[in-house]
């Protein structure tokens, strides 16, 4: 492919229950450009990590995906609270959700290191009151 | 061992989308999260969860089925959207233990 295919997706942040719909149209996409299984699912639970966190903090935000011949990457922007420690933030079992979030099976402080488990590289750029901007890349050759 | 072939020892039927599915390992865990970071492709994912955000679990990690114990019941929402997506879904009775040691005897 000479250009580069781009995908964007308005992420819902009233519904939680139905969040993860941009994923799985990433993965139905995914599939049809025939990329192979594993890059298809590492990307896809990714980007449901990042679509479950702008529900549950930031009440949504936009997503963005582009595949190139070499990458798929994604990026997340939302205009929530911001992330306030980022290293802590990171550590796995670190959460700041709420137990309504805990009943529906999320909020294990999970999100963010599933997303850097999956991805090849991840930068958060994020402002306390302004937003956060997450932009993970999976390498096709690797 | 097959998805389908689970339902000749004792698993039920709730959505079998593709019952010719080989699993491949297993994976128990309410927490979604851990499900997405930790079970394998093709694996069984053994889970008391039965919201939405499990059939999307489900379908984003690849599980060959999910198996739901202790005779937890599917809201038929819930069940469209396995329908929808190609999800298995499979239930017994037994607690997540007890099934976990039947399917390592048979996959």
């Amino acid at each position: 492919m000479a250009e580069p295919l781009v995908f964007h997706f308005d992420v819902d942040g009233s519904d939680f229950t139905s969040a993860g719909q941009a994923s799985v149209q990433i993965k139905k996409s995914l599939r049809q450009l025939g990329l192979p299984s594993e890059i298809i699912r590492r990307v896809s639970i990714a980007m449901y990590e990042g679509e479950i966190n702008m529900v549950i903090h930031a009440n949504g935000g936009v997503a963005d995906v582009i595949v190139t011949e070499d990458c798929v990457e994604i990026i997340l922007k939302d205009q929530g609270p911001g992330i306030e420690n980022v290293e802590q933030a990171m550590q796995e079992g670190f959460s700041t959700a709420t137990s309504t979030i805990h009943s529906l099976g999320f909020g294990a402080g999970m999100g963010l290191p599933n997303m850097k488990r999956y991805s090849d590289t991840m930068e958060i750029d994020t402002v306390v009151g302004v937003g956060t901007t997450i932009t993970m890349k999976i390498f096709l050759n690797q | 061992m097959t998805v389908s072939g689970l339902l000749e020892h004792g698993f039920r039927e709730v959505v079998l989308s593709d019952g010719d599915r080989e699993i491949d390992g297993c994976y128990m865990g309410d927490l979604l999260s851990w499900v997405m970071g930790r079970a394998q492709a093709d694996n069984a994912w053994i889970t008391i969860m039965s919201n939405l955000n499990v059939v999307a679990v489900a379908s984003l990690a690849d599980t060959a089925c999910v198996i739901l114990t202790e005779g937890v019941e599917l809201p038929d929402d819930v069940r469209a959207a396995a329908e929808m997506r190609d999800v298995n879904v499979l239930s017994t009775d037994l607690p997540s233990y007890d099934a976990a040691v039947l399917l390592s005897t048979l996959i």
